[in-house]
């Protein structure tokens, strides 16, 4: 079976199920195919919100759906063309795990890819590990998605709140002289999530934070909070916010005359929604870590893959707005993807994608920051772990400092 | 409806005179329900009918079973809820909370979440009954908002978990029946559907179920035949709740998992248009709406995208289009619900005599 070519391959027949020879999985010996991969075909399946409060977040899947057509105009993956398909689960988790249920069992799809949201995500990740389907690149930023002891069949895809918390600590620890810190959270899993990462980057030293102030999504502001935080005399501010608090966060610090080193989450890194309503002007030197690029900003217009994406988007999507963040991140999250098929040859198992998935190395995805890889194993299920810190400089971010990493094992 | 006070008085004399009432279930039905039963043996031994299918049959019927409850209460007794989500987070998670704390058995679960739903249900309806029509519907609508938030409290986390929901495990067929956890689950919701059905036939045929529907019709003349308003409404309430909750309770053993976002508040719409939809004031209009919220409403957005491909619209639509164009649609031709325009349709085309 050795030096065999995937054309002898096929002429001596598909019969010949070669076991994969580990480490070399990209020569894949013969045609192997779970449900809903064929010769010409590969189906995948997606949900995610298309109606409901969640709806913003429907163009990922509307522009995962545009690249894989661009893909199919280009001829596919190693000759097979993708076909996805997507239902609306309005994040609602039972309606989550109806369609998805209808995917696997019903459309009989290969993997499911790129579902969206904490609760819809968790409500069937125990469905997809019984039945050994991959639940690949999961569209949120838990923690919980790289356990490949416990959930080997569940990925995410961009840096956790966990890790990004932990840089933000170690950054605070590594230029702040002593560090005061003051913390504004949304109390919820996601707050949580960030809270325990900035704790594990301190380590010893939990002392440094002044007092931590919560508030419920629920909350008409959180004005309140910022004059307790102030009042600590803290000199540092971690920010741990959704958009629209985000805004009123640093608005508030702005209008008590608290300047603070504020640090800001990655979940509220945009201009439309955060520093454009929070006040320009108040938003200036606030600090938040980045992993891809902002395809507005000025110094990445003549980057191949900012060429490409702008292309992309006038082509295939013309009537959305390049400036919503989701079309850069499902545009870089579906090329991930692609990376994995290619990788996965002609061998379309479950197994085998899910191997694939675990065995990226140093992969630079388009749209992701000069720098920053993608990078898996076996025991490491969590491809992006790499961020960039900049800052707000005028209408657009700067970058400073190296690439900060808290890359597992 | 004819006029409810000639059944009072007709009623207060022989019951067996009045036209409509007391009548046995007709035989077709038992033996729809004979068949439906026989479907796992039938259909899913067989592969012709998938665990997927059984899912989306439980569904449907849990969904009647809720639609029924908010019918009672919207249909016979003219209150407009717009909150009953609320209730069948209740029982979602009295069962969740029960089976993931005190493991107890899922069976077990079940009266208790339908009497906790009962009680809450009447300790609300109770003060909100004061409210009249639209008010009673904010007021209902405000509690369906309020609940989800309620279960991400804090202080109640050690039982809710929070946002993170409650995991549970599905169980399997007894007695090592050869059925999958899907078959068994629909045989289960069947069964409490059968039951349910027939208690709602018996409280709607009942002293009680005419006064619910003279305080709907005439509530001067109802108060002033002797009927307790107040204690009228409320139990219908509270009752209507306990549908709603047996609902949510079956809800979360189908689906293992309970969350605050599995209840919002488009729940509690969806079930009003349910009621609506199936036929207000009709028990078999539970079923219609049962299905309509399972299938129509759920699939909207599948339905908008297969319609757009075959008939090669030119246009693109919004994922609910078509769902509106069939509600717009079905309230001018039917205006009394599915059952309604069927009934209808039926008194039309039959032959006289």
């Amino acid at each position: 079976m050795t030096k065999r070519t995937r054309r002898d391959v096929l002429v001596g027949g598909s019969a010949i199920a070669a076991a994969q020879v580990i480490g070399f999985p990209a020569i894949a010996q013969g045609k192997k195919y779970d449900d809903g991969a064929t010769d010409t075909t590969i189906k995948i399946g997606h949900s995610g919100p298309y109606s409901g409060n969640a709806s913003a977040y429907g163009n990922i899947g509307r522009t995962i759906e545009a690249v894989f057509k661009m893909v199919n105009d280009n001829g596919g993956i190693n000759g097979r063309k993708i076909e996805f398909i997507t239902y609306d689960d309005g994040y609602s988790p039972p309606k989550t795990v109806e369609m998805v249920r209808k995917l696997v069992e019903q459309d009989k799809v290969l993997f499911l890819f790129n579902t969206l949201g904490t609760p819809p995500n968790t409500a069937i990740h125990r469905y997809m590990n019984q039945k050994k389907v991959p639940q690949l690149f999961v569209a949120t930023g838990a923690s919980k998605w790289g356990q490949p002891k416990e959930f080997p069949w569940t990925m995410g895809w961009q840096p956790d709140y966990v890790t990004e918390g932990a840089i933000y600590a170690k950054h605070i620890l590594a230029t702040i002289k002593e560090p005061k810190i003051g913390i504004l959270m949304q109390n919820d899993d996601y707050g949580k999530d960030y809270y325990n990462g900035f704790i594990q980057g301190l380590g010893d030293k939990k002392n440094l934070i002044a007092q931590l102030a919560t508030y419920e999504v629920t909350d008409p502001t959180v004005d309140s909070q910022m004059i307790q935080l102030k009042n600590t005399g803290a000199n540092v501010f971690f920010n741990i916010t959704t958009p629209k608090f985000a805004a009123q966060a640093i608005k508030k610090a702005f209008e008590i005359e608290w300047k603070p080193a504020h640090y800001l989450n990655n979940v509220s890194s945009s201009f439309g929604s955060v520093f454009r309503p929070a006040g320009i002007p108040a938003s200036q030197g606030v600090m938040l870590a980045l992993y891809r690029k902002d395809v507005n900003d000025a110094q990445f217009a003549s980057a191949p893959d900012v060429v490409a994406f702008k292309a992309f988007m006038a082509k295939y999507m013309s009537s959305f707005d390049i400036k919503d963040d989701t079309h850069n991140y499902g545009y870089s999250v579906t090329h991930t993807l692609i990376e994995v098929l290619k990788k996965c040859g002609d061998t379309l198992t479950r197994e085998n994608v899910m191997k694939q998935a675990a065995s990226l190395k140093g992969f630079e995805a388009p749209l992701l920051l000069p720098g920053i890889k993608i990078n898996t194993s076996a025991t490491d299920f969590y491809p992006l772990q790499s961020v960039q810190m900049a800052r707000v400089k005028g209408e657009s971010f700067e970058m400073f400092g190296d690439i900060l990493s808290n890359e597992s094992a | 409806m004819a006029t409810t006070m000639t059944t009072e008085t007709s009623a207060a004399g022989d019951p067996a005179a009045l036209p409509g009432l007391r009548r046995p279930i007709p035989k077709w039905i038992w033996l729809g329900i004979i068949f439906a039963a026989l479907l796992p043996l039938i259909g899913g031994q067989t592969g012709l009918i998938s665990n997927f299918y059984f899912l989306q049959l439980s569904l449907m019927i849990v969904y009647s079973i809720a639609v029924l409850g908010l019918n009672l209460l919207t249909g016979f007794n003219g209150q407009i809820s717009l909150g009953h989500g609320a209730f069948f987070a209740v029982g979602a998670y009295v069962t969740a909370i029960l089976i993931d704390r005190y493991e107890m058995h899922y069976l077990a679960t079940l009266p208790l979440a339908m009497i906790a739903c009962f009680i809450v249900g009447y300790l609300f309806g109770r003060p909100a009954l004061r409210l009249e029509g639209h008010y009673l519907a904010l007021a209902t609508f405000a509690l369906a908002i309020a609940v989800p938030q309620f279960l991400k409290y804090r202080h109640f986390e050690p039982l809710t978990h929070g946002v993170q929901g409650i995991n549970i495990f599905n169980p399997d067929p007894p007695f090592g029946l050869p059925l999958s956890p899907d078959q068994w689950l629909y045989l289960v919701v069947l069964a409490c559907a059968v039951v349910m059905f027939i208690v709602a036939r018996n409280i709607v045929q009942s002293r009680m179920g005419r006064a619910m529907m003279a305080i709907r019709d005439q509530p001067l003349a109802a108060d002033t035949m002797g009927i307790n308003s107040a204690r009228t409404k409320s139990i219908t309430f509270g009752i209507s709740a306990l549908y709603v909750g047996l609902a949510g309770a079956l809800h979360a053993i189908i689906f293992e998992f309970v969350s605050p976002d599995s209840f919002r508040f488009e729940l509690s719409i969806a079930m009003l248009v349910g009621a609506v939809i199936g036929g207000i004031a009709t028990l078999s209009g539970a079923v219609i709406g049962g299905f309509f919220v399972q299938f129509i409403e759920k699939y909207a957005d599948a339905l908008t995208k297969w319609i757009t491909s075959t008939v090669h619209l030119p246009i693109h639509l919004e994922p609910w289009t078509i769902y509106g164009i069939v509600l717009i649609v079905l309230m001018y031709t039917m205006p009394m619900g599915i059952a309604g325009g069927l009934a209808s349709l039926w008194r039309k085309i039959r032959p006289p005599g």
